[in-house]
């Protein structure tokens, strides 16, 4: 590849043709501050606040957008760069509710933190903020036009990694907004919740609809017996919310933290990740019978139901493959209806005195617990979805010094989890972990990989394929002898489309596919700390695989809770009770 | 009325559904029914495999492609500083007048639509305003009337 030789503030440096200003003076560890720019998005050019002095230029030049270039001379701290910059904050800050106080992103807003580098004291300019309503209309998340300075982040996350385009740059010129179609609420148009525009916006314009009061008033009431599940991912996530470096495990430190919140049972959904593989490995196993067996024709692919952006997208984008997903209720949604029944039955109390809350690094998570058929207990299933970042908010305001809080294990029942469990964190997870529990169901046998770690199905790449041989089965799924399990792993919602435009031609050569609605899978959930990064969610993955290796228990069948549950309540899987309980029905939803 | 679908089929015949038809198609539709409609849009977008999003985005920039109902006339008057200077005040009372409404509604007929737009070109012979495509300029208070009955007076 051709290289540029440029100097920036006299140092020089040499990087790839393409590079741009901004990549060249991160290689020498000068920082440029930015806004619109992020590295997860393609350029915009848009916010001008990275903006540098090249000698010999008339006018300064947006770091974020102009190509390094052979012989550059480049100075991004003269007093001309200062003071446009400061002008920018200023002019950026003129169409910005400046509520910082009052704000939810507080302390964790980039704008702010740049207004307070500049030192940008008592606006220059008249204010002209958005003065539109907030939006409030969806369970997930809050949008308000006030805070928001057209970065134009959420619309290229929307477009380019989720390929949904639920937000869009509207109208032209001081009238510019980022709206829906035709401004109609958020809860009414695309938006699958996914929140991964909460997770670039630089400002407080979009953010997760909080429920912390709630569940204070929850804990507060002594009349309440208050249960908590904590997904995969938040374990590998909470941390760095809480000043902790990224790719941590914290699961201990977390339930520490969670039962001096006040929290009267402190679980795990990853014992529920354990029970959706025995119900969709099962489901798998028993469609692949009616086809091959019986002949009989059954919706293949199959298609993964965890991930509720990822519901929410195919029930507007892809209707006709409804049928294709598995009825499997998301392990969120399973651990709410067992937490009002079997284990309000084991534990005596009454359910209708039992909150049901979850930590979830998920704001799609809030718009699948307010769905009207989560209600198999007779009550709402999932009383409270907080994200990550909401924990985070309420271990601070208990004041507890998280990173020197001690171990402690999750209560039982239904604390007990695999690392099949944990693995669901990460994008080609459920895939692996159901591997694992059906190849050995089929034949007897662990899956044929190196210490049970399914490598074609991780990693980052948008789409992985994988097949595996089934050979030698037992005599109950003879059928199987010899077949050729192909499986799909996508995560991204623009990833997601490929593999459905394939499978809506018929064309898909795949039994199983996983979607994970976000990049990265959970690990990089809507609901996860900000800020994000391709970096940072290989090293929340890292210590997703890690976590895996270090439990006793790899498989979800051999979890002895799952066991418990299946002799004592549940029967076998797919069993009249887990119809009740554990499945659910999708809807079919418009495209606008 | 005509059928809003077919409208949009029309034009993707005539002029295709790749990406950079969207403009046309969408100047077509505005020019049969003088707005975009919601089912329109989300029609266009099916059509182009794109957001209802980016075709209200898209339609949304430009000033003369409406997505809020329209009536048979809209009436662009400019308001930009030469027509400004030359009396475009005393053109808009009488539009006002005349037809009963202020600027950005439509009569309860569905027949105008009152609204301003930036220069259209007519700075040497202001005020002007536009009927749809056709262009007055030189106008004054009475020729504005004039020029109203004209179109009440068409079936």
């Amino acid at each position: 590849m051709e290289t540029v030789k440029l100097t920036i503030n006299d140092i020089k440096v040499e990087v790839n043709e393409g590079a741009t200003i901004l990549d060249a003076a991160k290689k020498i560890g000068i920082r440029i501050p930015t806004l619109c720019h992020h590295d997860d998005l393609c350029v915009a050019g848009r916010c001008r606040v990275c903006v540098v002095e090249q000698k010999g230029a008339r006018l300064l030049q947006a770091s974020c957008a102009v190509p390094a270039a052979e012989g550059m001379q480049i100075y991004t701290n003269t007093q001309k760069v200062r003071e446009a910059r400061r002008t920018i904050l200023e002019l950026l800050l003129s169409e910005h509710s400046g509520e910082c106080t009052s704000c939810y992103r507080s302390n964790n807003c980039e704008l702010q933190a740049l207004a307070q580098e500049y030192l940008v004291i008592g606006g220059a300019f008249i204010d002209v903020s958005d003065k539109s309503p907030i939006d409030v209309s969806s369970p997930s998340l809050v949008k308000d036009n006030g805070k928001c300075i057209k970065c134009l982040r959420c619309v290229r996350t929307c477009a380019e990694l989720q390929g949904v385009s639920a937000l869009w740059n509207t109208h032209k010129g001081n009238k510019t907004r980022i709206e829906t179609f035709l401004n109609k609420p958020m809860h009414y148009v695309v938006c699958t919740n996914c929140g991964q525009c909460v997770n670039r916006c630089p400002t407080g314009a979009l953010t997760e609809k909080a429920y912390i009061q709630s569940v204070w008033r929850a804990i507060d009431d002594p009349e309440k017996h208050v249960v908590v599940q904590t997904a995969p991912a938040v374990r590998v996530g909470l941390g760095e919310a809480l000043g902790m470096e990224p790719g941590g495990v914290v699961t201990g430190k977390m339930v520490t933290a969670l039962k001096m919140l006040g929290f009267d049972s402190v679980l795990d959904t990853d014992f529920t990740a354990d029970l959706t593989i025995m119900e969709e490995g099962t489901e798998l196993l028993t469609r692949l019978k009616t086809a091959l067996q019986d002949g009989k024709p059954t919706p293949l692919p199959m298609m993964t139901s965890c991930s509720p952006g990822w519901i929410k997208f195919i029930e507007h984008e892809y209707p006709s493959l409804l049928d294709n997903l598995s009825t499997c209720k998301s392990p969120q949604q399973m651990f709410g209806a067992l937490a009002k029944t079997y284990y309000a039955e084991k534990i005596g109390v009454d359910p209708a005195r039992m909150v049901s809350v979850s930590v979830m690094p998920c704001t799609a998570k809030k718009f699948e617990a307010n769905r009207p058929e989560m209600k198999s207990s007779g009550f709402k299933d999932v009383d409270y979805v907080l994200t990550t970042r909401e924990l985070a908010h309420m271990i601070r305001q208990a004041g507890l010094s998280f990173a020197n809080l001690e171990e402690r294990k999750f209560d039982s029942i239904m604390g007990e989890s695999t690392g099949a469990a944990v693995i669901f964190g990460a994008t080609g997870g459920v895939m692996e972990a159901a591997l694992r529990t059906a190849y050995e169901l089929v034949t007897g046998r662990e899956v044929p990989f190196r210490n049970l770690n399914i490598e074609p199905v991780r990693g980052m790449e948008g789409v992985r394929a994988a097949s595996i041989k089934i050979e030698n089965v037992k005599e109950e799924w003879k059928f199987l002898e010899g077949a050729e399990l192909k499986v799909a792993v996508a995560h991204g919602l623009a990833n997601a489309r490929k593999l459905m435009k394939e499978a809506e031609k018929g064309a898909s050569p795949y039994h199983f596919i996983e979607i994970m609605a976000c990049p990265g899978g959970c690990i990089g959930g809507g609901g996860q700390p900000i800020p994000t990064s391709p970096e940072i969610r290989l090293k929340r993955a890292a210590a997703i695989y890690a976590a895996d290796e270090a439990l006793p228990l790899r498989k979800s069948h051999d979890n002895p809770e799952i066991k418990m549950i299946y002799r004592e309540f549940l029967g076998a899987p797919l069993g009249h009770k887990s119809h009740e309980l554990l499945h659910t029905h999708y809807a079919r939803r418009n495209r606008s | 009325m005509m059928n809003l679908d077919s409208t949009v089929t029309v034009a993707v015949k005539k002029f295709g559904a790749e990406r950079e038809q969207l403009l046309p198609v969408l100047q077509y539709v505005v020019s049969k029914e003088k707005w975009l409609s919601e089912d329109t849009l989300a029609e266009v977008a099916r059509v182009f495999d794109m957001s209802a999003a980016e075709v209200y985005g898209v339609a949304s920039f430009y000033s003369f492609l409406d997505t809020e109902a329209r009536g048979e006339y809209v009436i662009r008057v400019c308001r930009t500083i030469s027509c400004d200077m030359s009396g475009k005040e005393a053109i808009m009372e009488a539009l006002q007048k005349t037809l009963r409404i202020s600027v950005g509604e439509t009569s309860s007929d569905r027949k105008f639509t009152l609204l301003e737009t930036n220069c259209i070109g007519w700075c040497a012979e202001g005020p002007a305003m536009l009927v749809n495509d056709e262009a007055y300029t030189n106008l004054t208070p009475e020729k504005v009337v004039e020029v109203l009955q004209g179109y009440m007076n068409r079936t």
